[in-house]
């Protein structure tokens, strides 16, 4: 497990290193979730008999963090307690952009995923005779 | 002053009891969104942010010192957001396969997002700086306040939008797909990425683990390309 944790750390300390010093657009944490993904593709190629990720630290402890990410948002979410008279302040229109727009992003992303899939979900076979 | 009181005056400055407070509100809100067999709208970051909201203004105490507490709980965004990739690489092929749908949705999705809010806020007759708070409000807080800080925005009032955007989408993905008839957890998740960030990426992982894999890629994605379209189409504004 102390190992597990040193490597999470480490990603997000190499990408928030990576983030500054490069000036990224991109918050340290997700260039960390990049820096991990690839070293652990990287560690499947070599070792092609290496033991699942479910049954070492690195896999436990991912599951039990993701597990619980709702907790994560809960002091952040309580800042904005304070905040919600701005969203009342600017009226209904606020509030109706809000539900509205994720109503439709979830509707719209989910609509065009499906449509593409089903047209391209039995391609890889294809390609690779071709 | 009385014994309890003195006792309090000490709990209350220490981070100690804003930690517990920020865990146990969190699991009894956990436990409730089980009892109700995790309907969505009993959504387990909604109810734990409302019991501390209430015990917060019950005993007067500032955000600032309950944060000195719950900045532990906070600090883990980073390293879970660093866990995703353990997901990624296990579900590799799936992704891998899934690649065009993938670029297409999110495609789709980053635009519709941000033209939808800003043009529904804009027809009630929001001023700029408010639309320009509101256009990232579908990606990660740290992304949005960013963006939201280069094109002339209030980053505080964005990152009440991002938060209640994710509340939103996570208590409304799973109830508009049955409506759509939608089964496939890729779409499922990857919508609830795009359009809800974390807290959407918190749901799916709820639902179902092929779902929150896809929402965590969704996340990830969404935030880059939001950061490159919005300074532009906002300029289509001015």
């Amino acid at each position: 497990m102390l190992h597990a944790i040193l490597i999470l750390l480490g990603c997000q300390l190499v990408g928030e290193v990576l983030a500054r010093g490069l000036a990224l657009p991109v918050p340290g944490p997700v260039i960390g979730m990049a820096l991990l993904f690839a070293a652990l593709q990287g560690r499947a190629r070599l070792r092609t008999k290496a033991v699942d990720m479910g049954t070492l630290p690195l896999g436990a402890a991912a599951a039990f963090l993701l597990a619980n990410l709702s907790l994560l948002f809960v002091p952040a979410g309580t800042g904005i307690i304070r905040q919600t008279a701005v969203l009342t302040a600017h009226g209904p229109g606020l509030i109706i952009a809000l539900v509205g727009s994720t109503a439709l992003t979830l509707i719209v992303t989910a609509l065009v995923f499906v449509a593409v899939a089903r047209r391209t979900d039995s391609k890889p076979e294809t390609e690779r005779k071709s | 002053m009385s014994d309890t009181s003195r006792l309090w005056v000490f709990l209350a400055a220490s981070p100690l009891f804003w930690l517990t407070a920020t865990v146990a509100a969190y699991a009894a809100a956990d436990w409730l969104s089980q009892a109700a067999n995790r309907n969505p709208l009993v959504n387990p970051v909604l109810i734990a942010v409302l019991l501390l909201a209430a015990l917060l203004t019950l005993t007067h105490t500032p955000y600032e010192v309950y944060f000195e507490g719950a900045q532990f709980v906070h600090f883990l965004l980073g390293p879970a957001t660093v866990a995703l990739a353990v997901p990624l690489h296990r579900n590799w092929e799936t992704v891998r396969r899934a690649l065009p749908p993938i670029f297409a949705a999110l495609g789709a999705g980053a635009i519709t997002a941000v033209i939808s809010a800003v043009g529904i806020a804009w027809a009630f007759g929001a001023p700029f700086d408010v639309l320009a708070s509101l256009a990232p409000k579908s990606v990660t807080a740290a992304i949005a306040m960013g963006i939201s800080q280069e094109i002339g925005g209030n980053p505080a009032l964005t990152a009440t939008l991002v938060i209640s955007t994710g509340v939103l989408g996570a208590i409304m993905v799973t109830p508009l797909m049955n409506a759509l008839g939608l089964t496939d957890y890729r779409a499922r998740g990857f919508a609830a990425g795009v359009a809800s960030h974390g807290i959407g990426t918190a749901r799916a992982f709820q639902v179902d683990p092929l779902a929150g894999t896809f929402a965590g890629i969704a996340l990830g994605l969404n935030g880059l390309l939001t950061a490159l379209i919005v300074p532009v189409m906002i300029g289509w504004l001015r």
